[in-house]
């Protein structure tokens, strides 16, 4: 094992994928010899050259859609959005094209395509350019949504994604990036299965499930609750679709008591589908209400204090958790 | 060359029969959703398909029963789709606006106006890629130009010099609005020259002249020289769909239209005028005559969609994991509580 970012894990995980499959490409905004705008695809030019390593005009809807027929075709593409802000503008090829073909054409034309590129909020970045769009296409069947929130999980997931033979919108922490984790060597191949939850931190009294930012939040609170008393087990999805709802009503049975927290708006999405099956799955075993703590149902103002109160912070995950507990 | 112009006779003759007898069908109560006829324009696919190879691609917006019959979809397959049915050529799945056929290159019917435009830039993109000598068709109607899908596919693919015709069926109206009110110019091609793109633009009743002019396009996407807009002028007899009352234009006009530029009437009486007999012809209209009432037969007697399919559709099978996921794949094993709330009536 050694320590590596997130964002060269995903480096390492594309070329590795590319190395294996000639049909593996890579296709978006600024990925060539710009190095890439957050500089996950940095040096993949140099290695693969311009015919797989595909710089586009800003037109993620005509790169999208490119990118879905070559899928069609037999092609793997590997689409990057600069941010997935961008998607709004090519989600007809994501949703229309690529998670409805392979069942309108009655498994004639499979779409093995990954999109991809950085989530939600970083930075007073405006309204515009901090949305978590996990609640938006975990909507859809045909589709995969994966969004790791370690430097390990996003390599082995990228690497599953690419190889898989469906779309997958994969989700990358925009604050993620330069976050260092333990990564497997190259030769080790790991790849990670969709649909496994994993344990982050065992614990007995509260589940806690959450991913992308507040992941790191998350677990500091749960090391600083420790302290107190108060052991929390952190559930990690790695996917939102297919969700591993088995691991997290497992877990819930033991401790009887579950938060979620997440980054997109709480109406609706994965955090409201978790706490359904919870509430339907395990509602004999619950000892509290389950509860969420999320950002605010507001578009994101730039002002920093606004901003901070905006975007879930360790204090309403901590008092979200001691709620639960009836202890605040 | 009556051969060849016979041959064209017979499949725009077979599209607009199968047409006629799914419209008969539709007020039946036997198909349903939508059915947006190809009946007048059949020239253009028939001359289309004449000028490219098995080997190449054809992608189409959701008038496009006529395309994939021209591609090799059988009447049955056809019928059968348009029938809800499992036998359909996407198992019932698709219906009238998604007939796929991977087999004969169709890569579908799309229901969203110019999203699959950069899909036929995408498949181009493929065959360029895989250094194929290929070429994809790509076709749509005037009502597509003016919606981004379009700028953006033509965009890259002419940045890429990719092989594609993008072939523009202007039948005047966007589904019921006339062309002089959704284009600021009448003449589609125009826009190519903001691609510096090549471009070609006639009529297209006369099947001969479609033929001759999309060779000069398709060789030029397989000679690597980039793609070409190509607006073929062109007219639909029957409503934008079924349940159009075509309050946007006369009767005569139509009436016009039907008298002097029907392809299936040019077609038929040139064959006469160069010697072809009428029984010759008969002899043909008698057997597509037979093979629309056997299509016909044959959806109706055929066994509805599957649930079973419907549900193997939805994802495909993990190839990319050593072990494969256990038996039904992840939705219908992870998520099986939500299907089963669905199974209910809904939470």
């Amino acid at each position: 094992m050694r320590e590596l970012t997130y964002r060269d894990a995903l480096n390492e995980a594309i070329a590795e994928e590319m190395v294996r499959d000639p049909n593996v490409f890579l296709m978006g905004e600024e990925v060539g010899y710009y190095q890439g705008a957050y500089k996950v695809t940095r040096g993949l030019i140099e290695k693969f050259g311009p015919e797989r390593v595909i710089d586009t005009p800003i037109a993620e809807s005509g790169f999208a859609g490119v990118g879905v027929g070559a899928a069609m075709t037999g092609l793997r593409p590997i689409i990057e959005f600069m941010t997935w802000n961008f998607s709004f503008v090519a989600i007809d090829q994501i949703i229309n094209s690529a998670a409805k073909m392979l069942q309108m054409s009655a498994g004639q034309f499979k779409i093995p395509i990954v999109f991809r590129g950085p989530n939600a909020t970083a930075r007073q970045v405006g309204s515009q350019h901090s949305h978590s769009v996990d609640a938006v296409y975990a909507n859809f069947p045909g589709l995969y949504v994966v969004y790791p929130s370690t430097a390990r999980d996003a390599k082995g997931l990228l690497k599953m994604a690419i190889r898989d033979d469906n779309p997958v919108v994969f989700l990358e922490g925009e604050t993620l990036y330069g976050q260092k984790g333990e990564v497997p060597d190259a030769d080790a191949d790991e790849v990670i299965e969709f649909g496994k939850a994993r344990i982050a931190r065992e614990g007995k009294d509260v589940t806690v499930v959450t991913w992308g930012r507040p992941y790191v939040g998350v677990l500091e609170v749960a090391h600083e609750l420790e302290a107190e008393g108060i052991s929390c087990e952190v559930i990690d999805p790695r996917t939102l679709r297919p969700l591993d709802h088995g691991t997290i009503i497992e877990s819930v049975k033991k401790t009887n008591r579950c938060v979620v927290v997440h980054e997109h708006w709480p109406y609706g999405g994965p955090g409201a589908e978790i706490v359904d099956r919870v509430q339907r799955e395990a509602f004999d075993h619950l000892d509290s209400p389950v509860l969420r703590a999320t950002n605010l149902d507001v578009p994101m103002p730039y002002a920093v204090g606004l901003e901070n109160e905006v975007i879930v912070s360790k204090d309403r995950i901590k008092q979200t958790i001691l709620k639960s507990l009836y202890k605040s | 060359m009556s051969e060849e112009l016979l041959a064209h006779y017979r499949q725009m003759q077979l599209i607009r029969r199968v047409e006629e007898e799914a419209a008969r069908a539709y007020l039946a109560g036997k198909i349903g959703g939508f059915l947006h006829l190809y009946i007048g324009q059949e020239a253009v696919a028939v001359g289309s398909e004449s000028a490219i190879r098995k080997t190449d691609w054809m992608i189409q917006t959701y008038r496009d029963h006529g395309h994939a019959l021209v591609r090799g979809t059988s009447a049955r397959a056809i019928m059968a789709e348009l029938f809800g049915k499992d036998t359909g050529v996407s198992r019932g799945l698709g219906g009238s606006m998604h007939m796929f056929d991977a087999e004969h290159r169709f890569l579908g019917g799309h229901g969203i106006v110019g999203g699959h435009i950069a899909l036929g830039s995408g498949a181009a993109f493929r065959c360029k890629y895989l250094k194929t000598e290929e070429v994809v068709l790509c076709f749509f109607g005037d009502g597509a130009t003016p919606i981004g899908g379009f700028h953006e596919g033509l965009t890259l693919a002419a940045i890429w010099k990719l092989p594609i015709v993008f072939v523009c069926e202007n039948n005047h109206y966007s589904m019921g609005t006339p062309m002089e009110r959704t284009n600021p110019t009448s003449d589609v091609t125009l826009k190519g020259a903001g691609y510096g793109m090549a471009t070609d633009r006639f009529e297209g009743h006369d099947v001969e002249v479609v033929v001759e002019r999309m060779k000069a396009a398709v060789a030029r996407a397989r000679r690597g020289e980039g793609p070409t807009l190509v607006e073929i002028l062109t007219y639909r007899f029957r409503g934008h769909s079924m349940s159009d009352p075509g309050k946007y234009r006369t009767a005569d006009e139509v009436e016009e239209m039907k008298r002097t530029r029907d392809p299936v009437k040019i077609a038929r009486e040139r064959l006469l005028a160069r010697g072809v007999a009428e029984e010759a012809l008969a002899t043909i209209d008698a057997a597509i005559e037979a093979e629309v009432a056997d299509a016909v037969a044959f959806a109706e007697s055929a066994p509805p969609a599957t649930a079973e399919q419907m549900r193997q559709t939805v994802l495909a099978p993990s190839v990319a994991y050593p072990p494969r996921f256990d038996g039904a794949h992840a939705p219908f094993t992870v998520d099986a509580a939500p299907q089963a709330d669905a199974q209910q009536g809904g939470r």
